[in-house]
C-alpha cells in the first residue's frame, strides 16, 4: 500500500513537473493559498477571489514583465499545519515566485519559517495584532496602531471614559486589549471589565451581567466570527442592543454583518481601512467588477481588498525591480506607490503598509455609513511603542 | 467583593443554562438508558431543530412562528433520529462503542449536508417582539428569551415525566428498561419500543434546536458547542433517569454559572470537568442509581 | 499472519521500500511521509488499548498534543538567543520563564518529558476512573471531554502555551539546523526506526501474559475478577502506553510538520485518530500503521482535490467501516486469505479422496 501511494504522488509530481517546465517561458507562477473548506473557508474564499480577480485582470492587460500569471490554488483547510505543508509544496514542487494567502496569525505563524528557510515571499492580506516582521513576508493589512489606535482615539474624542473589552480567546484579542489597556491607563481612562470566550463560544450570559453591571460608555469588541451573532442577540435580549449600548467591533466587515442580519448590528461601528462604501471612483469600478463575477449581492471587504491589492503591488515590484527574484522584489516594493481602490499606498520599510483607517457606523443594510477617517496616512508600527518600549523590526536598515 | 446584584442574576443564569443541558441532554439519556448506546449526532439533532426553524419562519413568518417552528422541529428531528436508528443503530444494538462511531460518521455528513444546503456562515432567526423583552427586579434583568427557555424545559420534563408514567407507551418503556429479556419473552415488540424511544429522544433535541436559535446563530455545527456539556450531564446523571438527569444539568449549569463570577469561561470549563471526574469519585453510578442484577452490563 | 511465507517476503519489501523512500521520493512527499509515520506510531496505541483492551478512547489528541509541546517547548527555547524569552510571553507581558518550561531547556528533559509526562498524566486519570469501575461508552465521553478542555486551556493560557497560534518558528534540534534535506532525512529515518522499535514491542506484549490478561479482561472482566486478578492495573498500565506512543507520535509530528497547536488536540482530531485503526484493522498491528497511512494520505489527495467533498466520505467510510467490517482492512485481508487457505485445504481433501 505503502508503494502505491508513493507511486502515485511520484507519478503525479512528474507530470506537474514536465508541464511546469513546458510553460516556464512564458509564464510564470504564484501560489494563492487561503482556505477552502474548515470554519475559515467563508471568510477566505472571498479574498482568494480577490486574489485571483486581479490576477486574471493583470494577465488580460498583459501580464507581468510579459509573462501570463499562473496560479497555483490550495487549500489550507483551516489547519496551520496544512497552511505549512502547502506553502512547502508550493514553493518546492510547483516552483511559484511568490505566495499570496494566509488569514489566521495562527496560518501565518505556521508558514512563516516555510517562507524564511525557502527565501520566498508571503503577501498577507489580514489585519493582525503586529509584535512580528518576517523579511519574507509582506503584511498589508493593518497594524495595531492602523486600527485598534485610531478606534481607541476616535472613541476618547467623543468623550468616552469607560470601556468594557470583549474577545474570543485567542491572540488578537488578547494582544489589541493589552495595547489598548496600556493607553488607558496612560490616559487615565476607566477600564470596565475584560472578558474572554473561548472561540466559537455561544453563551454570554455572564458576559453580559458583568457588562450590565459595568455600565461601559463603548464596549471594544474583539470577537470572532459566530460568537458575534450570539453575543449581539443575547445583548439585545437583555435590554442592551447596538441603539442602547455603543459597540466598536474589529472582526464584523460588510459580509459578517451581512450574514448576522443587518438588523441586528444595525448602529454598531467598526474600524477598517477600506470600507466598501469609500467614495471614488476606483473604488465603485472595483466593487462593480467584484459583483460582474460573484453576484450582485457580494460583500466586498477590507481583507479582500488587501489580498487584491497585494497582487498588483507584486506587479508593480517585480516590473520596478525587473526581476521574480525574492529580495529585488521585496527591495523595490518599499516606498513604491501603488494605485488602489482605497487611493495610493505604499509600503513602509518594515514591510507593512502605510494606510488610513476610517470609523463606520453599520446602517439596516449591512453598510458603514463612513463617520470619521485619519488625518493622514498611518505609518504601520508592528510594535506599539507604549506596550513594548525598544522593540523594533530587526531587519529594518540592514 | 462578592456582588450580591452579579451572584443571584448568575444563580438565574445557571437555571438557563441548566435548562439549556436538559433539553439537549434528555433525549440522550433516554435511549442511553434503554438501549445503552450513545448517539453521536444528537447535536446535529439539535441543528436540525434549528435549521427547520429557520425554514418555518420563512414559511410563516409573524409573531407566532416560533409556536409553529416547535412541532414542526420536533417531527423533523424525530423523523431524521427514525431513519438513523433503522438504518445504523439498530444493525449496531449489541456493539455499543461502535453505535457511537458509526453515529459520529452520520453527524459528519449531517454537518457537511448543512454546509452545503445552507452555506457555512449561521443563519438568523429573529426573536418575535413578545419574546424581546424582559422586566426588571431592582437591578437584576430577566430576559423574556431566557425565561421562555426555562419554561420549554420544564414543560419537557412534565410532558415526558406524565408519559413514562400514564401511558402505554411508558408502560412499555418501563418493562423494557428493567428487563429487556423478560419483556421481550411476554411479547413486548422490544424494537418499536426502542424505535418510539429514539425518535422521541432525537425530537426533543429538535425543539432544543428551536429553542437555542433564540440565543444565537443556526450554524452546521452549533450542536457541537453543546454536545459535550450533554455527554457530561448524561455521565453525571446516572443511567438514563430522567430525574438524575435533570440534577446534573441543574448542578453543572450552577457550577458553570457562579464559577464565571470569578473565572473566565475556559477556566469555568475545566473547573466543570473536574468537578465531574471528582464527583464520579464518590458516586461513580451517578447522581441517581439504577439496580442491575446484570455483571457486565 | 506472518507465518505465511509469501507474506514474510512482502513485509520485507515494504521494509525496504520505507527505508529506501528518502530517495525515490520528493522532499515535500517525504516530509508527508514522515508525518504519517508519526501519526502511524500513535495508531499503534490504539490498537494496545482499544483493539486489545476494548476500551474506546477518544482522548488521544491530549497524549499527541503533550508530546509535540514538550519538544517544541525545547525547540523554540533552544532557537532563542540567550536572555530572550519566546515572543508570545513578551507580548503578554510575562517577564520570566514560567518554573514549569524551565527544565525543557535541557534536551535530555524534554525527551523523558515526551515519555514520562503523557505515562503519569494517563496514569494519573486513568487510575481514578478505572478504580471506580468507569467504562465503555462512560469512558469513551469522559476522554472526549477532556479532549475539549486540554484545547480550550492551551487556546486560554496564550501567555504561556502561545495559544491558539501555537509554538512554531524552530530552528534547531540537539545542534542540528532543521528544514534542510539532511534533516529531513534524518528525522524521517529516526521516525521509521521508532516505528519499527514500537511495532516490534507491541507485538512482543501483545502476545506476553499481559496481552493475554489485556484480552481476557476485554472479553469478560468480571470473569477475571473473579479469577483473582485485579484489572485496574493492567487497563492502567495500556491506556498509559497508548498514551505515551501518542506523544511519541506527537512529538515526531512537530518535528516534521515544525509547529503544534491546540488544532491537534481538540475532539475532532481525537476522533479522526480513532478512524484510522477503524479503517486499518483495531485487532492488527499493520493494520493500523496502513490505516494512519492510506487515510492521511486521501485526505491530502481529496481534500486537496474536492474540499467539500472529504468529510462525506470519511463520514461515509466510517460508518461502512464500523458496521460491516468491524476489524479494518486488516480483517477482511485476514477473512479473505482463510477463505483462500480452506478453499485450497478443500481441493486438497478433494484430491486426496479422489486418489483414493
Amino acid at each position: 500500500m505503502k508503494t502505491s501511494a508513493t507511486g502515485a504522488i511520484c507519478g503525479a509530481a512528474t507530470i506537474a513537473f514536465a508541464f511546469s517546465a513546458a510553460h516556464a517561458e512564458d509564464t510564470v507562477a504564484v501560489g494563492v493559498l487561503q482556505s477552502l473548506s474548515g470554519t475559515m473557508a467563508i471568510s477566505e474564499v472571498t479574498v482568494k477571489n480577490a486574489e485571483v480577480m486581479a490576477i486574471d485582470e493583470i494577465n488580460a492587460a498583459g501580464g507581468v514583465l510579459g509573462r501570463q500569471i499562473e496560479a497555483v490554488i490550495e487549500d489550507g483547510a483551516s489547519d496551520p499545519a496544512i497552511f505549512a505543508q502547502k506553502a512547502s509544496k508550493l514553493i518546492q514542487n510547483d516552483d511559484v515566485a511568490t505566495v499570496f494567502g494566509g488569514w489566521t496569525s495562527a496560518s501565518r505563524k505556521a508558514m512563516l519559517p516555510v517562507f524564511e528557510r525557502a527565501g520566498s515571499l508571503l503577501w498577507y492580506p489580514v489585519q493582525f495584532e503586529g509584535n512580528e516582521c518576517s523579511p519574507n513576508i509582506m503584511y498589508s493589512g493593518a497594524q495595531p496602531n492602523q486600527q485598534i489606535l485610531p478606534a481607541y482615539d476616535w472613541a476618547k474624542a467623543e468623550g468616552k471614559e469607560s470601556f468594557f473589552l470583549v474577545g474570543s480567546d485567542y491572540v488578537f484579542p488578547r494582544t489589541a486589549n493589552l495595547i489598548v489597556k496600556k493607553h488607558l491607563a496612560e490616559d487615565g481612562l476607566a477600564l470596565a471589565g475584560e472578558q474572554y470566550v473561548p472561540l466559537g463560544g455561544t453563551d454570554f450570559s455572564a458576559v453580559i451581567a458583568k457588562i450590565r453591571a459595568a455600565k461601559p460608555d463603548v464596549i471594544f469588541n474583539t470577537l470572532n466570527g459566530d460568537s458575534n451573532v450570539s453575543f449581539f442577540k443575547q445583548m439585545a435580549a437583555a435590554g442592551m442592543g447596538p441603539d442602547k449600548v455603543e459597540v466598536m467591533s474589529f472582526s464584523i466587515a460588510e459580509q459578517e454583518a451581512q450574514a448576522m442580519g443587518a438588523s441586528l448590528v444595525e448602529g454598531s461601528y467598526a474600524t477598517w481601512n477600506y470600507f466598501e462604501t469609500l467614495p471614488s471612483e476606483a473604488n465603485a469600478e472595483f466593487v462593480q467588477a467584484y459583483r460582474t463575477l460573484h453576484g450582485a449581492d457580494a460583500a466586498v471587504t477590507d481583507p479582500m481588498l488587501h489580498g487584491y491589492l497585494n497582487v498588483y503591488a507584486w506587479k508593480a515590484a517585480v516590473e520596478a525591480a525587473g526581476s521574480f527574484e525574492t529580495d529585488a522584489v521585496r527591495a523595490a516594493a518599499v516606498g513604491l506607490e501603488v494605485d488602489t481602490p482605497m487611493g495610493p499606498v505604499s509600503f513602509a520599510p518594515n514591510q507593512s503598509l502605510r494606510q488610513s483607517a476610517h470609523v463606520g457606523k453599520l446602517d439596516a443594510e449591512g453598510r458603514f455609513e463612513i463617520l470619521w477617517s485619519s488625518a493622514a496616512m498611518i505609518e504601520p508600527e508592528p510594535y506599539d511603542a507604549l506596550t513594548f518600549p525598544g522593540k523594533t523590526c530587526g531587519f529594518v536598515g540592514n | 467583593m462578592l456582588d450580591a446584584t452579579l451572584f443571584a442574576g448568575q444563580v438565574f443564569n445557571g437555571f438557563s443554562v441548566a435548562s439549556l443541558f436538559v433539553l439537549a441532554a434528555l433525549g440522550l439519556a433516554l435511549s442511553f438508558g434503554l438501549m445503552r448506546v450513545i448517539n453521536m449526532a444528537h447535536g446535529e439533532m439539535l441543528m436540525l431543530g434549528g435549521y427547520l426553524a429557520y425554514l418555518t419562519y420563512l414559511i410563516v413568518p409573524g409573531p407566532m412562528a416560533i409556536l409553529v417552528a416547535m412541532p414542526v422541529a420536533f417531527l423533523g428531528a424525530a423523523l431524521v433520529g427514525g431513519l438513523m436508528e433503522v438504518t445504523v443503530i439498530r444493525r449496531l444494538s449489541s456493539r455499543p462503542l461502535d453505535t457511537l462511531l458509526a453515529t459520529w460518521g452520520v453527524s459528519l455528513i449531517l454537518q457537511q449536508a448543512a454546509r452545503s444546503a445552507f452555506g457555512p456562515i449561521g443563519v438568523g432567526v429573529t426573536a418575535p417582539d413578545w419574546l424581546n423583552t424582559g422586566f426588571a427586579i431592582g437591578s437584576l434583568y430577566f430576559p423574556s428569551t431566557r425565561i421562555f427557555i426555562l419554561a420549554v424545559a420544564v414543560a419537557v420534563l412534565a410532558g415526558l415525566g406524565l408519559l413514562i408514567a400514564r401511558t402505554r407507551l411508558g408502560l412499555l418503556v418501563r418493562a423494557v428498561n428493567q428487563d429487556r429479556m423478560m419483556a421481550a419473552a411476554s411479547g413486548i415488540n422490544t424494537r418499536r419500543v426502542d424505535l418510539a424511544v429514539f425518535c422521541l429522544g432525537t425530537g426533543i433535541a429538535g425543539l432544543a434546536g428551536v429553542v437555542l436559535s433564540l440565543l444565537g446563530p443556526v450554524t452546521p455545527t452549533v450542536g457541537q458547542s453543546y454536545i459535550v456539556p450533554a455527554f457530561l450531564v448524561v455521565v453525571m446523571g446516572g443511567l438514563g433517569s430522567m430525574i438524575g438527569t435533570t440534577a446534573a444539568a441543574i448542578i453543572l449549569g450552577l457550577v458553570s454559572a457562579l464559577s464565571q463570577i470569578f473565572l473566565d469561561v475556559s477556566m469555568s470549563q475545566v473547573l466543570m470537568l473536574v468537578f465531574v471526574i471528582v464527583f464520579l469519585q464518590f458516586r461513580p453510578q451517578g447522581v441517581v442509581a439504577t439496580r442491575s442484577r446484570a455483571l457486565e452490563g | 499472519m506472518t507465518d505465511h511465507p509469501l507474506l514474510r517476503h512482502a513485509w520485507i519489501a515494504v521494509l525496504a521500500l520505507a527505508v529506501l523512500a528518502p530517495s525515490l521520493v520528493s522532499s515535500y512527499d517525504l516530509n508527508l511521509l514522515g508525518r504519517f509515520l508519526a501519526m502511524a506510531i500513535l495508531a499503534i496505541g490504539i490498537v494496545l488499548i482499544w483493539g486489545e483492551g476494548g476500551i474506546l478512547t477518544l482522548g488521544q489528541g491530549v497524549f499527541f498534543g503533550l508530546g509535540g509541546y514538550s519538544i517544541a517547548m525545547y525547540l523554540k527555547l533552544a532557537s532563542l538567543e540567550p536572555g530572550y524569552l519566546p515572543d508570545f510571553m513578551e507580548w503578554s507581558g510575562v517577564m520570566s520563564l514560567p518554573w514549569w518550561w524551565v527544565p525543557f531547556q535541557y534536551p535530555l528533559f524534554a525527551v523523558l518529558a515526551v515519555v514520562l509526562v503523557p505515562a503519569l498524566f494517563a496514569g494519573l486519570f486513568a487510575w481514578l476512573v478505572f478504580r471506580r469501575r468507569i467504562a465503555g461508552v462512560y469512558f469513551a465521553l469522559i476522554t472526549q471531554a477532556v479532549a475539549l478542555t486540554f484545547a480550550t486551556l492551551l487556546t486560554s493560557q496564550q501567555s504561556t502555551t502561545g495559544g491558539y497560534n501555537g509554538l512554531t518558528g524552530f530552528t534547531t534540534l540537539f545542534g542540528m539546523e532543521l528544514g534542510t534535506d539532511a534533516a529531513n532525512r534524518t528525522l524521517y529515518w529516526v521516525t521509521l526506526g521508532l516505528l519499527v522499535a514500537v511495532f516490534a514491542g507491541s507485538k512482543w506484549l501483545i502476545g506476553s501474559r499481559f496481552g493475554t490478561l489485556l484480552r481476557a479482561t476485554r472479553d469478560g472482566e468480571n470473569r477475571v475478577r473473579f479469577l483473582g486478578y485485579d484489572t485496574t492495573p493492567y487497563k492502567v498500565v495500556a491506556f498509559a502506553l497508548s498514551a505515551v506512543f501518542a506523544s511519541i507520535g506527537g512529538a515526531f509530528f512537530t518535528l516534521h510538520a515544525g509547529v503544534v497547536s491546540p488544532a491537534f488536540v481538540g475532539v475532532v482530531p481525537s476522533i479522526e485518530m480513532i478512524v484510522w485503526v477503524a479503517v486499518g484493522g483495531r485487532k492488527s498491528l499493520w493494520g493500523a500503521v496502513a490505516g494512519a497511512l492510506i487515510v492521511n494520505f486521501a485526505k491530502d489527495i481529496v481534500s486537496s482535490a474536492m474540499p467539500e467533498a472529504w468529510l462525506y466520505v470519511l463520514g461515509l467510510v466510517f460508518i461502512l467501516v464500523v458496521t460491516f467490517l468491524p476489524n479494518g482492512i486488516a480483517g477482511l485481508a485476514e477473512d479473505l486469505m482463510k477463505r483462500r487457505r480452506e478453499r485450497a485445504a478443500a481441493t486438497g481433501t478433494a484430491l486426496l479422496e479422489e486418489a483414493q
